[in-house]
């Protein structure tokens, strides 16, 4: 194309936060920043130990979609820590839960958070519901070549479809693919566990607090089976972390409710004193 | 072969300042004030998207007059700017301070090197905890900048406007009596007593949107519905 003047503005006009940091500030990227060809081979040595996150659990309800995380992460055998956060809010309408190297996958939250303001306060609108699902699709494949050194991250992105009026679902492979869930959903390394659980818990048509206490039920079983994911915390008083979003936008659900629906779970095991 | 004619510098930044001087007068004014709960910004303004207020941060908001494909090219540059920063360090770092001294050397710049001036005047305001913590900034054409207090007036009939705005600013004010002087300042040159809703552009910078909307990000954009009600409340 010809080098014109109004080529060259064209050219930079991006409303992408990401684009204009790989073009002005690449090495703030959360990942790109080592060529393919140059990184190390994944067996080359004994795997890299870093934290990594686990559960999340995703489910829609009759008003929108509910996102819940537990408070673990691990490295190895040993607990990396108790409190760490694993949902956050995307921006008014939407969330994301992240699974994996929990380092990148903070700073990919981080980023994600700022590529959809950014682009709310160029363009002065809202961007929809997919195009959200497919930029953070592709941040993720941005991190392709460090998931294959074994340091991979996997989100799990609700919101509020508010043409449409109703919430939705997406997961993600390592390779950037996104996938459209339909009622629920889980992710991590105790997914298989809690989506067991989501299965004869969760119906449609539930009412908000029967979703978080599903949503709790589900971690509290992936935390049974599961030495990686952490259940609910009496002793210290650490709950699980719960979003909702719905047509007004996305909310964090209290601790003191949760407290109130992790010991109503852990009581009705205990009086059924059974095996599971 | 052509000659190159001398021209004085003092004739050349003369007449380079005048021509933008000339630029900002034609367009309409832009009224910025800090009140008790935050900051108003008001604009005359017919268009309902080509604003000329807009959020740059957090606590951050930007007003222009002028060329709209000047400022808005500053506008968003500032957005990448702040956005920029408060990724790299963290939001708390990101001031106006920091933001109104890269638009001084970037108009300063434009000013003296380019073809031609920028023909645009900017505020940059940043709300605080407190009315006396709030920071108004505004920038002109050459890159100069000036800490104000209390308002800020730029565009078309600046000193009409500016004189009936300082006559009614009190500290006391909130959102409701701000935006109501800032509409009889812009009424000032005119020969109507008042303005349509549809005519004006309104932003704040609420100073208190954690407590009250649960948010870190301060500035609001209020709809035409917004505004009537407003101005119906109770003086």
């Amino acid at each position: 194309m010809q080098e014109t003047t109004a080529n060259r503005v064209a050219a930079n006009a991006t409303s992408s936060f990401t684009e204009h940091l790989q073009r002005e500030r690449p090495d703030l990227m959360p990942f790109g920043q080592v060529p393919f060809n140059q990184l190390p081979a994944a067996h080359s040595a004994a795997p890299l130990q870093a934290p990594h996150g686990t559960t999340i659990v995703a489910m829609t309800y009759a008003g929108g979609v509910l996102m819940a995380g537990d408070r673990r992460a691990t490295m190895g055998n040993v607990i990396a820590s108790r409190h760490i956060e694993k949902v956050f809010p995307a921006d008014q309408y939407s969330v994301l839960g992240i699974a994996g190297t929990a380092g990148i996958a903070l700073d990919i939250t981080r980023l994600f958070q700022v590529e959809l303001e950014h682009y709310e306060k160029i363009e002065g609108t809202l961007l929809s519901l997919d195009g959200k699902a497919n930029r953070l699709g592709a941040m993720v494949r941005g991190n392709l070549p460090m998931a294959m050194q074994g340091l991979a991250v996997v989100p799990l992105f609700a919101g509020f479809d508010r043409p449409a009026g109703f919430g939705r679902l997406f997961s993600y492979d390592v390779t950037g693919g996104r996938y459209e869930e339909q009622e629920h959903h889980a992710v991590g390394s105790g997914s298989m566990f809690a989506r067991g659980a989501l299965k004869k818990l969760w119906r449609p048509g539930l009412s908000e607090q029967d979703a978080v206490a599903v949503a709790v039920e589900a971690l509290y079983d992936a935390a049974d089976d599961d030495s990686a994911t952490g259940g609910p915390d009496p002793v210290r008083q650490l709950w699980p972390v719960v979003y909702i979003v719905n047509r007004t936008g996305a909310v964090r659900v209290p601790d003191r409710d949760l407290a109130a629906v992790a010991v109503r779970v852990i009581e009705s095991r205990t009086v059924a004193q059974r095996e599971a | 072969m052509t000659q190159q004619f001398y021209v004085s510098p003092e004739q050349l930044m003369k007449d380079r300042a005048d021509f933008a001087r000339k630029g900002i007068a034609r367009g309409r004014s832009v009224v910025v004030i800090s009140c008790q709960d935050g900051i108003a910004l008001v604009a005359e303004n017919p268009s309902p998207s080509l604003h000329k207020i807009g959020e740059i941060y957090d606590k951050i908001a930007f007003a222009a007059v002028g060329k709209y494909n000047e400022f808005e090219s500053l506008r968003q540059a500032g957005v990448r700017y702040a956005d920029v920063r408060g990724y790299s360090y963290d939001r708390e770092d990101v001031t106006a301070r920091g933001l109104a001294s890269v638009y001084a050397q970037s108009l300063g710049a434009v000013f003296t090197a380019e073809q031609k001036p920028f023909e645009v005047e900017l505020a940059v305001a940043e709300v605080a905890q407190t009315q006396e913590a709030d920071h108004l900034y505004r920038l002109t054409f050459d890159g100069s900048i000036a800490d104000e207090h209390g308002f800020i007036v730029m565009g078309g009939q600046a000193d009409k406007v500016s004189e009936a705005v300082a006559a009614g600013w009190q500290g006391e004010l909130d959102f409701a009596g701000a935006i109501r002087l800032a509409l009889a300042g812009l009424v000032a040159d005119k020969e109507t007593t008042t303005l349509p809703v549809s005519a004006l552009e309104v932003a704040v910078l609420d100073r208190g949107s954690e407590s009250g909307r649960g948010t870190r990000r301060a500035f609001r954009r209020l709809e035409d519905p917004d505004i009537v009600a407003l101005l119906a409340e109770e003086k």
